[in-house]
């Protein structure tokens, strides 16, 4: 059947008849190969431009609109070892490059006003006790006055416009009192330029602007960099259909192209692209990531698929129905829309530090007004010592306690293959008491494994091995897994849904269904829940390989740190109870419940909820969703459902359950180190409050103090990655290749 | 303090220049890719005669 690929909604026109398409890349590891890649792409014809990106592992790739792009430059690419899949940023991901850019200017433009007032006010602190002229003096103030104000102006806004916001939602937040602080020093210090006066605060409220902006950008980046990732992952997983068009032609499009009423076609070991229903032919399918069931199910004409199931048998041609357009998906949206919408807005540690800290400063740079007014002071002296202790206590190390922390953390988790979709991840993570699990596709891995292996002769495993390297059968490719050479048998042919024969050695080989290899029923544990059974036979030699969903290697071991660790484990399947209990009872975990749909779910979290818990919710089904929308913080698998990852707070990469267990200690061990920082900004605010009260405070000392301050919260944050470097450092080869071989065939 | 009229606008106007350049190497995209550029220093192609 010939069949062409179609990459057309992913281009965009550059102008000038020539067109740019972005493509993730797998495999690339080295200088190499940006060198073999570029050089490559670039001698065949039609292709103006090729650029690799090495740190995000993109490919811009641009041609001429008349020669035939992006489809022999994939294939050019697979010659040469690397899997090419057309990338699209999403919106989402655009506006983080072009917040993260715009802070990145406003940080240079702080930066060099920091550093040119920095060198006028020294020369005025070292003056005013030597032998500065007034003269001098004023005309240094003037031109800090010069740079700050303009400078203060462009590099303020992210603050400005978040305390603003905040204000107008009638709330509080870090920035209103980083933004009045900045913008009472410099009108202070404007004054009193004009007043001939000895001291000017414009560097303290420039070099205020330096650091925070260092915190806000860190933080930036780190969200930026996750995305990028995932963003890169979700390409890898994408999937192509084989749609028919019109004239009865198959074309390969992306997922995304598919409408209401195409056409597709479902070969053996797809997995179902998209919701719709059967119109011809007949199959088993696997419907574990839609909702749980681990047996197959039989469908034929009229039957209704969901996007994600595995299509385990014969050849399936689909009407594709418009989204929702199905009771499933659709009783499964509604719920979470529910969830998102009841979900209480968490309030982060960073706001309600600021929610307490405003108050409280605010008044007390009143009462020292009112203070020094009562005790006689001048007016104008009054004001300057209110205004002293508004800067002094600009919460510069307060802003900076928690994202630092954060960065730090996710840092970590990110080299140990979890990613954040958010940053107070983190402090929910933190606060988790309880945990609940799903069982299919998270305690067990998501794709079944030959679990008899050790009484089978490896020689014989070898050559089954090899053969079913043929099939597209998902069984087969658990028994693939085990061959040692990737080199299938010349000649092997599959007969869909029975399967597959070659000639070895002279010697006819079958692998499949017991009657395919003629091989009489009568075995152990073909009727047991959710495990199948493959037969293999090579002349006179014949092997039964039982193939079923395992356990992940780690899950007991990580199961027992985490009842450890104090929490309360729960399972909740939609799987039969039958299939649930030998893996609850092989984890030890006494509360479990099988045999519930999506809303039962999300009904026993809230019973939970009510209870005072705070449950962190482990799934990757479809029919997890709702649930892990609904959980106080949630994980998923990558290989999750794309609708359960969209509604996970984390995702994880590999076949370990153990990133669970590194996520919730790394939250905690950060979750303390953020009350520690927390307090460290309010004794460094203990000191200097009364120093500012009693009217002391000079710039020398205001910069002293803020960014001695600010210094000492970045250095205790970084112990979150020294007292652990070596066990990251382990793990990050592992994250890496975990990356390299997760996505899905 | 004559020194001043001239020190001065040098001081700023170094400073500027460096602003300058970094806002034109960031927007000419040179911190896009950060481990791509630390890698392709390495390979001698550039030598014609190295062989």
């Amino acid at each position: 059947m010939p069949e062409t690929v179609d990459l057309s909604i992913f281009a965009r026109p550059r102008g000038d008849g020539v067109s740019q398409i972005e493509l993730a890349l797998e495999g690339v590891s080295c200088m190499g190969c940006i060198q073999r890649i570029e050089s490559g792409l670039k001698a065949l014809p039609g292709i103006v431009d090729a650029r690799l990106n090495f740190t995000n592992r993109r490919l811009m790739l641009a041609w001429r609109d008349d020669a035939s792009g992006p489809a022999q430059a994939i294939a050019a690419l697979e010659r040469m070892g690397y899997r090419a899949h057309p990338f699209q940023a999403d919106g989402a991901e655009q506006e983080e490059v072009r917040q993260a850019r715009w802070l990145m200017k406003c940080l240079a433009v702080a930066g060099f006003a920091a550093m040119n007032i920095m060198l006028l006010s020294v020369s005025v602190w070292s003056g005013n006790v030597t032998d500065i002229t007034p003269e001098t003096r004023d005309l240094f103030h003037w031109l800090s006055a010069l740079i700050a104000l303009p400078a203060a102006g462009y590099a303020g806004q992210p603050f400005f416009r978040s305390a603003l916001a905040a204000i107008r939602a009638r709330a509080v937040n870090m920035d209103v009192p980083i933004s009045l602080g900045v913008l009472l020093a410099l009108g202070m210090s404007l004054v009193e330029t004009v007043n001939h006066a000895e001291h000017a605060y414009f560097d303290s409220a420039v070099m205020l602007l330096f650091f925070l902006l260092c915190g806000r950008y860190l933080e930036h980046a780190m969200r930026r960099h996750t995305r990028a990732v995932a963003g890169n992952l979700a390409a890898l997983k994408a999937q192509t259909a084989h749609r028919f068009h019109a004239n009865g032609e198959l074309v390969q499009v992306p997922v995304s192209a598919l409408r209401a009423h195409d056409r597709i076609l479902i070969r053996p070991g797809d997995r179902v692209p998209a919701d719709g229903v059967v119109i011809g032919g007949r199959s088993e399918i696997d419907d574990g990531l839609v909702t749980g069931e681990t047996a197959p199910r039989a469908v034929t004409t009229g039957a209704t698929l969901y996007a994600g199931s595995v299509n385990l048998g014969g050849t399936l041609t689909v009407r594709v129905t418009a989204a929702g357009g199905n009771t499933l998906i659709d009783e499964i949206e509604r719920l979470l829309d529910k969830a998102v919408a009841s979900k209480s807005r968490y309030v982060r540690l960073a706001d309600r530090a600021a929610r307490r800290y405003a108050p409280v400063v605010h008044t007390t740079a009143a009462l020292t007004l009112a203070g020094w007014l009562i005790a006689g002071a001048s007016a104008h002296n009054a004001i300057l010592t209110a205004v002293a202790v508004l800067i002094i206590t600009c919460p510069c190390a307060l802003a900076l306690a928690i994202p630092v922390v954060q960065v730090v953390a996710a840092g970590r988790l990110f080299r140990q293959g979890l990613f954040l979709n958010s940053g107070d991840v983190i402090e929910r993570l933190a606060e988790a008491d309880t945990a609940v699990f799903d069982k299919t596709g998270t305690l067990t891995l998501p794709e079944p494994r030959v679990v008899n292996t050790a009484s089978i002769d490896p020689d014989l495993l070898q050559v089954a091995a090899r053969l079913a390297l043929t099939s597209h059968h998902p069984l087969a490719a658990a028994v693939a897994r085990h061959a040692s050479q990737c080199r299938p048998y010349d000649g092997a042919t599959e007969e869909p849904g029975r399967g597959v024969r070659a000639m070895i050695d002279g010697v006819e080989a079958r692998l499949g269904s017991p009657e395919f290899c003629r091989i009489a029923d009568g075995f152990e544990g073909a009727d047991h829940p959710g495990r199948s059974v493959i037969a293999f036979h090579h002349g006179e030699r014949f092997t039964l390989l039982t193939v079923h969903q395992s356990l992940r290697p780690d899950a007991i071991a990580t199961v027992r740190a985490l009842a450890a660790l104090g929490l309360d484990l729960h399972i909740l399947s939609g799987d039969r109870d039958a299939a649930v209990e030998p893996v609850a009872s092989a984890l030890d975990i006494a509360s479990w419940r099988g045999g519930l749909t999506p809303a039962d779910k999300v009904a026993a979290l809230e019973a939970m909820k009510a209870q005072g818990r705070h449950v962190l919710m482990v799934g990757d089904g479809i029919n997890d969703a709702p649930a892990l929308a609904a959980a106080h913080v949630s994980l998923s698998p990558v290989s999750a459902a794309d609708l359960s990852q969209a509604h996970a707070d984390a995702v994880f990469l590999g076949e370990r359950l153990a990133p669970v267990l590194d996520a919730l200690a790394t939250a905690r061990r950060a979750r303390a180190l953020m009350r520690q920082n927390l307090w460290l900004a309010v004794i460094y605010n203990l000191i200097a409050v009364p120093v500012a009260v009693a009217g002391l405070v000079t710039p020398l000392i205001a910069a002293a103090a803020m960014s001695g301050s600010s210094v000492l919260v970045t250095l205790n944050a970084l112990r979150l990655s020294r007292s652990t470097k070596s066990a990251a450092a382990e793990n990050r080869p592992a994250a890496i290749a975990a990356i390299a071989t997760e996505a899905p065939a | 303090m004559n020194v001043l009229v001239y020190l001065l606008p040098m001081a700023l106007g170094l400073g500027l220049a460096g602003l300058f350049a970094f806002l034109w190497s960031l927007k000419s995209g040179q911190y896009d890719d950060m481990d791509g550029a630390a890698l392709r220093i390495l390979p001698n192609d550039d030598l014609p005669n190295e062989q």
